[in-house]
């Protein structure tokens, strides 16, 4: 049977909160309000060499209130959960709109969204925190000893899990109710004999409970008991020669390329301006969207909330948006931005997409990234097939160091993994790589991508953005792709001064 | 009150031993982008932490459970589950007897907030700086906040602690129309009574004016002057990997040569530099609060150990490094807790003026951004130069430079650097979310490596 809403969260008295807040915003002449109660329990278990190192179990519990008074936003919130103290930050927030009035050039409107009413909860089988913390610690253990081998100096073992309740309500009408669960198992092993040296799993975080760790939707026992085989060979491996190389990157890595270089840069209050001061702008401006050559005509880049599994899937966003699915690249030409009704409406591009998010109640929703994915191809086009196709090349597996700059041009990656690929075969494995390139260029350079079969759904549970900070889980899917002739870095010639 | 509430919850508690942390935090901040203000908000939280632990032969096995606290029967709630949870846990890595009991004399003192009024000065200033960039035809953009959190520490040993944190910033960026010409001045503080909005924004202003005259540079090593802010982004990096255990255990930069050994004691600069954290001349908790153990580095069981000033390193040398208590008793090491603020300094009395008129060719940084590892043992990182690389000819900042992307070693750099300023206060930009008081010095490295070209602004 699927899975519900907690009772202990529906039991709080949701509406009644929603009530008081809603009618005293717009007894004091707010045109938009809306009311969000967020219940986020976040659990974390980190061992190392088998043995407990953290864990924690914290709750978040708080109510927020935003408005639009006299064409500002004023936002607000607390922690005492009634119906005094709902309308109590009604009050705060038309205080701080009021405020912000003589601040703001241009009123605030949004773009118009029908009235939702209803539940949705992800698709999950266990509640990770309903299950025992021995037996939980007890199946790190275990994984723990199959990455145990020669040559393996250390182990780590983390577990995140994630419960996510939302309620939320506006003065239009609209009421939902969301649960989302998600858990995140990871490994890795060091050897410090010659040298430091680590492998980790490359599993992603995923919309999913407990059975995940227990090897649903991923074969974690199969990786894991991979990982000193692995080190071993990696200790051993020759320092890549630095050069321009094709390289076939399988989605493990290629999802975080993807995060960076495609998901943040087609946000379009970072190419509007909004976070130039901080997260950044972008070099997809608002002028170019439909002609902009994004990348090679093999690359088809959707923004969804409704993938399976996916850490950004929702039933409706933090704006009462319902979840969408849309093209962001078609084609290589960049046709799409991530939009919360703020925006749609001041850009004049109709309904929001339903981006809109915020990771607690104390935070107001931002414009943040849906799951982006890059489209696989239509026949089946196997990971064999992409590297039969290079005469010199990297074979890329699993994600390790990002970096990018503010308008997500020049960017530079490693992996967990490296192999070279000689005559269309791929050999053993190679170390100290990077690869580095200019976000147009890289994604012009993808001559094909895999079929179905080399498709996975990766992510992030913590991808960072806006001030005060938040952190919002998203999911990339994404099938192997190849590259031609990427500039690749050898990372000890890098850090040797001159 | 809310240390009643302790006291209940410390009273109810099953386990052989309780620490319970309670923290009330008030927050107030502005944003503005397009020389507009674009959100603000007033948010009010209060959450406790209880570390229930029970003992068997002595070895710690810890239930550590956090959540919102609105009342006493919130906080006995929290103190059963974490006791419960301490029933199932297994033995903790970081395991130490309970610190010695300190009583502070304003323990029962209530808590301290903040409101959006602590703005009301600074606000002022920031609406003429609005305007007067508005009228210039050029973009502002930035951010302030305030938090100021009270946090009442109790264990079943009997420490009562109290302290208020306050911390606050302010990052101003300026641009041109084309937003190629970007300029950026932070300022940390407690309060907001020390920032004046008039003097950042003339700051950003007279920046901005150097970037007027454009140059286009090839990627190479360069000498570069790294200013206060620049530097603090590197160290707390550093900082936050210096884990004496993992190098013990040969998984860091300070890893000695030998198994099980560490770099303490090697000199790592030329300069007479010396790195120092805790409570003292930047603002400190006076003891370690800890919510969650970061493996290596503050552990759980530490919560309401005394927080000293540390010196890192001392003259140029590697001193000591971060354990914790466990770790400590298992090296046979002092207990090193890492407080979260950080000076560097050389006993320099040149000014960041003085550098720029001693530079025959060299480019000066404003601040450096998206830093990430990129080789563990090296601490080799990657990341990109941001809101102002300009050259110096002869002594004078002769215009703005394109951005790079940089590759280097923190810990190298200190090998390399070859000159540092007075040190002062400065905020640094990648970490400031959670990283707020350092002061630093700027540094002079004659090589420093810009490995490619970044088109951005």
């Amino acid at each position: 049977m699927p899975a519900g809403l907690d009772p202990r969260f529906t039991a709080l008295p949701l509406d009644a909160l929603a009530d008081a807040a809603l009618s005293r915003a717009r007894a004091l002449g707010a045109t938009h309000a809306d009311v969000r109660v967020v219940r986020i329990r976040s659990g974390q278990q980190m061992l190392r060499d088998q043995a407990l190192e953290s864990s924690t179990d914290a709750t978040d519990l708080g109510i927020g209130v935003r408005v639009i008074h006299d064409g500002s936003w004023g936002f607000a919130a607390g922690i005492t959960l009634t119906v005094d103290g709902a309308a109590a930050l009604a009050d705060q927030a038309v205080a701080a709109a009021r405020i912000s009035r003589p601040l703001t050039s241009r009123p605030v409107e949004l773009a118009a969204e029908p009235v939702h009413v209803g539940e949705w909860v992800s698709p999950f089988s266990i509640d990770p925190f309903e299950v025992n913390d021995a037996e939980r610690i007890a199946r790190l253990v275990e994984l723990s000893r199959l990455a145990t081998g020669p040559g393996v100096d250390h182990v780590t073992a983390n577990l995140d899990m994630t419960d996510e309740h939302k309620f939320y309500a506006d003065l239009a009408g609209s009421r939902t109710v969301q649960r989302r669960v998600r858990v995140f198992p990871q490994l890795e092993v060091m050897a410090t004999s010659e040298g430091y040296h680590s492998m980790r799993t490359t599993n992603p975080p995923a919309g999913r409970g407990w059975e995940y760790a227990l090897g649903e939707g991923w074969d974690l026992d199969t990786e894991v008991a991979q990982l000193p085989e692995w080190l071993a060979e990696q200790v051993a491996a020759p320092s890549v020669e630095p050069g321009r190389y094709d390289l076939v990157i399988e989605p493990t890595n290629l999802w975080l390329t993807i995060h960076e270089s495609v998901a943040h840069a087609t946000e379009l209050d970072r190419a509007l301006g909004y976070e130039a001061a901080y997260a950044g702008t972008s070099f997809a401006k608002l002028e170019t969207l439909g002609s902009l050559q994004y990348g090679s005509p093999a690359m088809t880049v959707r923004g969804d909330r409704v993938t399976e599994h996916g850490l950004a899937s929702c039933g409706w966003d933090d704006e009462g948006v319902e979840a969408q699915t849309f093209d962001i690249v078609r084609d290589g030409i960049h046709v799409g931005y991530q939009l919360n009704r703020q925006m749609a409406y001041e850009q004049g591009l109709g309904r929001s997409n339903g981006c809109a998010f915020a990771d607690s109640s104390g935070h107001i929703p931002l414009q943040r990234m849906p799951n982006v994915s890059l489209q696989p191809a239509e026949t089946d086009i196997t990971v064999s097939d992409l590297v039969g196709q290079v005469e010199r090349g990297l074979y890329v597996t699993g994600d390790k160091s990002w970096s990018i700059d503010m308008q997500r041009y020049n960017f530079q990656f490693t992996g967990q993994r490296f192999y070279a690929i000689e005559n269309g075969r791929i050999a053993g494995q190679v170390a100290d790589v990077a690869y580095q390139a200019t976000t147009t260029e890289f994604w012009g350079s993808m001559e094909a991508v895999g079929g179905q079969s080399t498709y996975k759904l990766m992510g992030a549970l913590d991808c960072g953005k806006g001030q005060p900070g938040q952190s919002a889980p998203v999911s990339h899917g994404a099938p192997a792709a190849l590259f031609r002739s990427v500039n690749v870095l050898n990372t000890e010639a890098e850090g040797a001064h001159a | 009150m809310i240390t009643d509430w302790i006291e209940a919850g410390l009273a109810a508690a099953t386990s052989d031993e309780c620490i319970v942390i309670v923290r009330d935090t008030g927050e107030a901040n502005l944003r503005w982008a397009i020389n507009m203000l674009t959100t603000n908000g007033q948010m009010h939280h209060r959450s406790a932490t209880v570390i229930a632990i029970r003992r068997t032969d002595g070895i710690g096995h810890a239930g550590v459970l956090s959540g919102p606290v609105t009342s006493e029967d919130d906080l006995r709630r929290l103190v059963a589950q974490a006791c419960a949870a301490a029933l199932d846990a297994p033995a903790s890595d970081d395991s130490a007897p309970l610190p010695e009991a300190t009583v502070d004399a304003d323990f029962a003192d209530e808590a301290v907030g903040t409101t959006i009024a602590v703005f009301s000065d600074f606000a002022q200033g920031l609406g003429r700086a609005l305007r007067a960039s508005r009228d210039a035809g050029t973009e502002t953009f930035g951010y302030a906040e305030h938090h100021v959190s009270t946090v009442w520490l109790a264990t079943s040993a009997g420490a009562r602690r109290r302290t208020v944190e306050r911390s606050g910033k302010v990052e101003l960026n300026a641009k041109h129309a084309d937003r190629i010409g970007s300029a950026w001045v932070g300022q940390a503080t407690t309060d907001f009574a020390d920032v004046d909005a008039d003097a950042l924004a003339a700051e950003v202003t007279r920046r901005l004016a150097w970037c007027e005259n454009r140059i286009e540079l090839p990627a190479g090593r360069y000498e570069t002057i790294l200013p206060p802010s620049a530097v603090a982004d590197l160290m707390i990096l550093t900082y936050w990997t210096a884990s004496g255990r993992d190098a013990e255990q040969g998984r860091t930069v300070f890893a000695g040569k030998e198994p099980g050994t560490t770099r303490v004691g090697e000199t790592l600069s030329p300069l007479p530099l010396t790195l120092t954290s805790g409570p003292g001349v930047l603002p400190a908790a006076p003891f370690a609060i800890v919510e969650g153990s970061a493996p290596g580095l503050t552990s759980v069981y530490d919560s309401g150990s005394p927080a000293e000033a540390i010196d890192w390193l001392r003259d140029g040398t590697l001193e000591r490094l971060p354990y914790t208590r466990a770790a400590a008793a298992a090296s046979g090491q002092e207990y090193a807790f890492p407080s979260d603020n950080l000076t560097l300094d050389a006993g320099s009395s040149i000014t960041l003026d003085e550098m720029i008129r001693s530079t025959t060719r060299g480019l000066l940084l404003t601040c450096l951004w998206y830093i990430r590892e990129v080789d563990i043992s090296s601490l080799l990182v990657t990341g990109l130069t941001r809101d102002g690389v300009y050259l110096v000819e002869d002594g004078e900042i002769v215009g703005m430079v394109n951005n790079f992307r940089f590759n280097e070693s923190p810990v190298d750099l200190l090998h390399r650097a070859v000159q540092a300023s007075a040190t002062e206060q400065t905020l640094c930009r990648e970490w400031n979310d959670w990283f707020t008081f350092t002061k630093m010095p700027a540094l002079r490295v004659p090589d420093f490596n810009m490995s490619t070209v970044s088109k951005a602004y």
